[in-house]
């Protein structure tokens, strides 16, 4: 371990965040798309692709983490495609700790948005049509702002959930000093190393206060949006 | 033109519906719940595919399902306005009208935003978000939205339907006021006769999906199927007639109808407008004699031209006043005593103040 225990503990903060942000961004566009393809699309293999989506809720996190190491390695097929050009490179680096995290918490993003245009009124999606809107008009003009606080929920819920991602982070991206020591990486290693019981209480209530102002946060934010939009 | 001849089978219900009415002027789909009105007007509008037929608009084929022509519904340039209101939550009332003014494409511009911000009387409403106006004002905002969007049809779905009565008198005038300013053609979905008797030119009767029967509105009041929907107590002839005098202390008018003169209780008209009349049947009295000595302010000479037995048990006589027809509603008892036949010569009794009159006046130039 490099550094005063004060920069540790900022370290993994910065990372925490910084991993967290960068899976939302990900999976964001990603999460709407799927979402809308769950809702409004109808084609076989929809239920299959439902029961995908939804996979890693169900999953140990070190098995998500192995299949992405599997696919994105540095040696693995995916993985050397990207390296050679586009000189990407995934594990073991921030950018694959945030793809680690933004499949783990996916399906929850997924959920919030999708409950949120199953609540749109297609009427006003008709009255849209009727006035002069194009498909993809109305879905930027009507839908995507209709859907919102359902967007927002999911976008924190995730980022929060994303802050302490564990499992599929140490087994795809590794436990690096950083560069994937996140929060509760960083208070596992605390917890493994002698005489970390200090840093790690303090680590843990990192954790614990970042969740709780990340749900708040949601919660102040969505209910602010629904206000907007007259709910 | 509107001409419209579709065939639609939904879950439990089929719309076979054939009909032609003339634009500009107001179309009134008339009948039942569950008639096909709104079916119909969906497909009008192009949002429900007809599985047959076609639908075409001043001579433009706008649904040809044989052809496989459809247009669609944003490029068809006909303004909706739902039952509902449909107001977008995350818009001002503002942002509603515009978000169709600026979808208009290269549509001509029939009425510009100001206009249609005075015409219904928007200009408090514009910063206020569709959950803070009431119903009536919502259903006021998805009429301009509409028609800032330029349309040159206007389909209206009982736009007055989910409000109370008071609120209907908050828009229908507004209506009115549309449908005497503008040239845009519309149709009116409603099964209240008194909003028809305002508002339409034309009315076409739809029954379990299929047209009944079509025609203008004075036509049409005659015809045995309507009076059966609209029930015994409102049925009645729509007649028209041209104020020839006025009485504003006592607050009467005359109309010249047919070849006769009618007094009636009308307010705020003036000479020379086109007022509508419905003269309800059951306030209709026949005499066979002329008679004196009644309050009773209209006694005119009339011949009976057909005597039919209504689903109440009553009689309905049709009788032709000076080239204006009228219904009389009266009982059998009645029609025995008086040995009422087609041919006789009879004097048809109307009170000034039971009828329900509207001025009516079309867009100039129509």
């Amino acid at each position: 371990m490099n550094g005063s225990p004060d920069s540790a503990e900022l370290e993994a903060l910065r990372l925490s965040l910084e991993v967290a942000v960068r899976s939302v961004g990900f999976s964001l566009p990603l999460a709407v798309l799927a979402a809308w393809v769950l809702t409004r699309a109808r084609f076989p293999g929809r239920l299959l692709l439902d029961a995908f989506v939804h996979l890693p809720l169900v999953l140990p996190p070190v098995a998500v983490g192995y299949v992405l190491l599997l696919l994105f390695g540095a040696r693995a097929p995916l993985g050397a495609w990207l390296h050679t050009h586009f000189g990407i490179q995934l594990a073991f680096t921030t950018a694959g700790a945030a793809l680690a995290t933004a499949v783990m918490t996916f399906p929850l993003m997924v959920r919030a948005i999708r409950l949120s245009l199953e609540n749109v009124d297609r009427g006003l999606e008709d009255a849209a049509r009727t006035l002069g809107a194009a498909p993809l008009d109305r879905f930027v003009s009507i839908t995507l702002p209709l859907m919102l606080p359902g967007i927002l929920a999911g976008a924190l819920t995730a980022f929060a959930a994303g802050l302490g991602e564990f499992g599929a982070v140490i087994t795809f991206a590794s436990n690096v000093p950083g560069v994937t020591r996140t929060l509760p990486l960083a208070l596992y290693t605390a917890m493994q190393s002698p005489g970390g019981d200090a840093l790690a209480l303090r680590l843990a209530i990192l954790s614990f206060a970042l969740g709780l102002l990340g749900l708040l946060a949601a919660e102040l934010l969505v209910r602010r949006v629904r206000r907007y939009l007259g709910g | 033109m509107l001409e419209v001849s579709v065939l639609k089978q939904l879950a439990g219900f089929r719309l076979d519906a054939t009909f032609t009415a003339p634009t500009p002027g107001v179309i009134a789909l008339f009948g039942r719940s569950g008639s096909g009105k709104s079916t119909l007007t969906n497909v009008i509008s192009g949002l429900l595919a007809p599985d047959a037929g076609a639908v075409s608009l001043d001579g433009e084929l706008l649904t040809d399902a044989r052809r496989g022509i459809s247009v669609p519904v944003e490029r068809r340039r006909i303004g909706y306005v739902f039952q509902d209101a449909r107001l977008f939550p995350h818009l001002s009332a503002a942002g509603n009208l515009r978000y169709g003014e600026r979808r208009r494409r290269a549509a001509p511009t029939l009425i510009a935003f100001d206009e249609v911000v005075a015409l219904l009387g928007l200009a408090r409403l514009l910063p206020q978000k569709p959950w803070q106006l009431s119903g009536g004002e919502r259903q006021r905002v998805s009429l301009g939205r509409a028609l800032l969007s330029q349309p040159r049809l206007l389909l209206l779905d009982e736009p007055l339907a989910s409000l109370d009565v008071a609120r209907r008198e908050e828009v229908l005038p507004y209506l009115v006021a549309l449908r005497d300013r503008l040239s845009i053609p519309m149709v009116y979905v409603s099964h209240q006769f008194d909003e028809v008797l305002r508002l339409a030119t034309h009315l076409v009767l739809l029954e379990g999906g299929r047209v009944l029967a079509e025609g203008a509105v004075e036509e049409m009041s005659l015809y045995p199927e309507l009076q059966s929907i609209i029930g015994p107590d409102l049925a009645g002839a729509v007649i028209e007639g041209l104020v020839t005098r006025i009485n504003s202390d006592t607050g009467s008018a005359e109309l010249a109808v047919g070849a006769g003169t009618l007094q009636v209780s009308l307010r705020e008209v003036q000479i020379g407008a086109r007022v509508r009349l419905q003269l309800l049947a059951r306030d209709v009295i026949l005499a066979t004699q002329p008679v004196q000595g009644l309050s009773v302010r209209n006694a005119l000479a009339s011949t009976v031209i057909a005597i039919s037995d209504d689903e109440y048990g009553a009689a309905l006589v049709r009788v032709d006043v000076g080239g204006a027809i009228v219904l009389a509603r009266i009982t059998q008892d009645a029609r025995r005593a008086l040995s009422l036949r087609p041919g006789d010569a009879v004097w048809t009794l109307v009170k000034a103040v039971s009828t329900r009159g509207h001025t009516f006046t079309l867009a100039p130039g129509s």
